[in-house]
């Protein structure tokens, strides 16, 4: 072997060690995470927790019930408002759009999905909050519903673009009007992704704080109904970490706790379905 | 798209419900588009008085005084922009190793486990991030990190001074690790994107695996994987909890990487619901605009980066 091709060889390997160690590196960094956040979190955790109001300033005990139904309440008003729109507007993208029409929706779909979530709030602030005249479970979840609109427009195209042709054409074939063969063919057949997509989109915006910290607000006690401000398990994360004391600290891990087990848990299992489904439709 | 169409005519349609049904979903898109402008134009008109006050000096001065109704966005811009640039500097050397390793070199399935742990830390609330970065980054940067940093690089003046804990350093480390995923994973799609006989070419010509991917397949990839580090960079301008949580909050430009500092996501989260009067709220709310213009312009160009690669890439060249 000369100078010059052992020194080609040896770049190869160098290389692959430099970037294998930073692969390493990334996923050894994320499973510190992870582990952290579990251990530390699970640690933190009791039955009141579940169960309790927030003990006033000062007393240790205590819990987040009222947040957890508060996020969950937010998170329901938000699918009510992103989720016809962005189903819809994939629909419209899959199934009707001209290409130009198509390229621009797309490309705006992604602006939007870009725009900063707290920019959200701050517009939320002024079209629902200021309106309303008060803080609001329903403003937070409009709020967090326009968040929810991109993705749920791109994997609803996605996974209706997946249905075969054939699928489509025999619909057609026995004379049906295009939009039953989309209703009763096309949209079953992708279903199961369409519903991962819309469990992935709910497991992001859970997790939303920035859009929530002027619009859902905060509350220490129960919020009835939709336009009382409300307590979320993002917003009472923050509050309790930059408070100053040690009990709101380890009740803000074990909030953390949970909401990763509900996000994990949802991406785990819905990226497994997506995964088994694209088996399916190539094979 | 992709199905064929006959005519019937705009009545028949109309009987047969395609007309309602297309008017429905145009409805959505149209609506999206709609709110897309909606929050520019919100954006816009519920600034009008600060921008009105202050004109372009609003992004040069650096005098934040909600007593004196003096507001500059100086120090937030500084603070936004460094400690970006901070996560992008740690964050893109780490992130496209990565991903050549992992559409390049490694075994597909590794590959595909690998790729899945790594989407998985992009799912990670970022308040968690933040929690983190208070009770766990911040005490090892304090008592290990930052010590070593000084005794090596403390004669430069971005590591001088006293170090708090917070820090646009410490935002600049959590901030890296919140976009490595995204640069992780847009680059490996990017990477497979890069068609087989490209590779194939340069391998039969006896150039060695590393060779291949240097001179070839980054070569044809650069759009694209500049496109996911501009992605990255548009994801933390606008980060707001985990930035809030460890940079300090103090609304001045310091020279060292290591003084506390502030960002114009994390005063907008920390000012906006108690700002009095109308000129305070008005500021807070050019300073989202100014952020939403800017992570605008820098999506915007990544998109058009990534799709540019990927269509090259999927159609036969």
């Amino acid at each position: 072997m000369s100078f010059f091709e052992a020194r080609k060889a040896a770049a190869n390997v160098a290389m692959m060690i430099v970037t294998g160690a930073a692969a390493l590196l990334t996923v050894g960094v994320l499973l510190f995470i992870l582990g952290y956040l579990v251990w530390h979190g699970a640690h933190s955790l009791n039955w009141g927790f579940f169960t309790e109001l927030p003990a006033p300033v000062g007393e240790t005990g205590g819990g987040m019930a009222n947040a957890i139904v508060g996020s969950g309440k937010a998170l329901a008003f938000a699918t009510l408002v992103g989720m016809p729109v962005g189903f819809l507007g994939g629909v419209y993208l899959s199934e009707y759009a001209s290409s130009g029409a198509a390229f621009v929706l797309r490309y705006v779909t992604d602006l939007l999905n870009g725009v900063p979530s707290i920019v959200i709030g701050i517009v939320a602030y002024a079209l629902v909050v200021k309106r309303m005249g008060h803080f609001s479970t329903m403003a937070g979840g409009i709020a967090l519903g326009v968040m929810m609109i991109p993705i749920a427009v791109r994997s609803t195209e996605e996974y209706l673009h997946s249905v075969p042709r054939m699928l489509r054409e025999g619909g057609l074939a026995l004379g049906r009007p295009k939009w039953r063969v989309i209703a009763t063919i096309v949209i079953p057949a992708a279903l199961s992704g369409i519903i991962s997509g819309v469990m992935l989109d709910l497991a992001r915006v859970a997790g939303e704080t920035a859009p929530l910290l002027f619009t859902a607000l905060n509350n220490q006690y129960w919020s009835n109904g939709w336009s009382q401000p409300t307590a979320t398990l993002p917003v009472m994360i923050f509050t309790y970490a930059i408070s100053p004391y040690p009990d709101w600290h380890r009740q803000a891990w074990a909030a953390g706790f949970v909401l990763l087990m509900v996000v994990l848990v949802v991406n785990v299992v819905a990226r497994l379905v997506l995964a088994r489904k694209r088996h399916v439709v190539v094979g | 798209m992709g199905m064929t169409e006959s005519r019937p005519g705009f009545l028949g349609r109309l009987r047969s419900g395609d007309g309602i049904a297309r008017a429905v979903v145009l409805l959505a898109a149209v609506l999206i588009l709609l709110i897309t402008a909606v929050i520019l134009g919100e954006l816009i008109v519920q600034s009008k008085l600060s921008r009105h006050e202050f004109g372009w000096r609003f992004l040069v001065t650096s005098t934040w005084d909600p007593v004196a109704g003096e507001f500059g966005a100086l120090p937030f811009i500084y603070g936004t922009v460094v400690t970006s640039a901070l996560a992008l500097v740690m964050a893109v050397p780490l992130g496209v190793a990565s991903a050549i390793f992992l559409a390049e070199l490694a075994p597909r399935r590794l590959s595909d486990a690998l790729t899945f742990l790594i989407e998985l830390l992009a799912a990670v609330p970022s308040v968690l991030y933040g929690l983190l970065g208070i009770f766990v980054l911040v005490p090892i940067l304090q008592d290990h990190l930052v010590p070593l940093l000084k005794s090596w690089l403390g004669f430069l003046p971005i590591f001088a001074g006293a170090f708090y804990g917070v820090s646009y350093f410490s935002a600049g480390v959590v901030l890296s690790v919140m976009v490595v995923p995204f640069i992780v994973s847009v680059s490996r799609e990017v990477l497979l994107a890069v068609p087989r006989e490209q590779r194939e070419a340069s391998l039969a010509l006896g150039a060695n695996r590393w060779q291949t991917t240097r001179r070839v397949v980054l070569h044809y990839a650069a759009r694209g994987i500049l496109g996911s580090i501009f992605l990255a960079l548009a994801r933390a301008l606008g980060e707001t909890m985990a930035v809030t949580m460890v940079i300090g909050n103090a609304p001045r430009i310091s020279k060292s990487l290591l003084a506390p500092g502030y960002s114009i996501a994390a005063v907008i989260a920390n000012e906006f619901t108690e700002a009095t009067g109308e000129l305070y709220l008005s500021a807070l709310i050019e300073l989202g605009l100014v952020l939403f213009a800017v992570t605008f312009v820098i999506n915007g160009l990544a998109r058009l980066l990534v799709i540019a690669t990927v269509r090259k890439g999927g159609a036969p060249s």
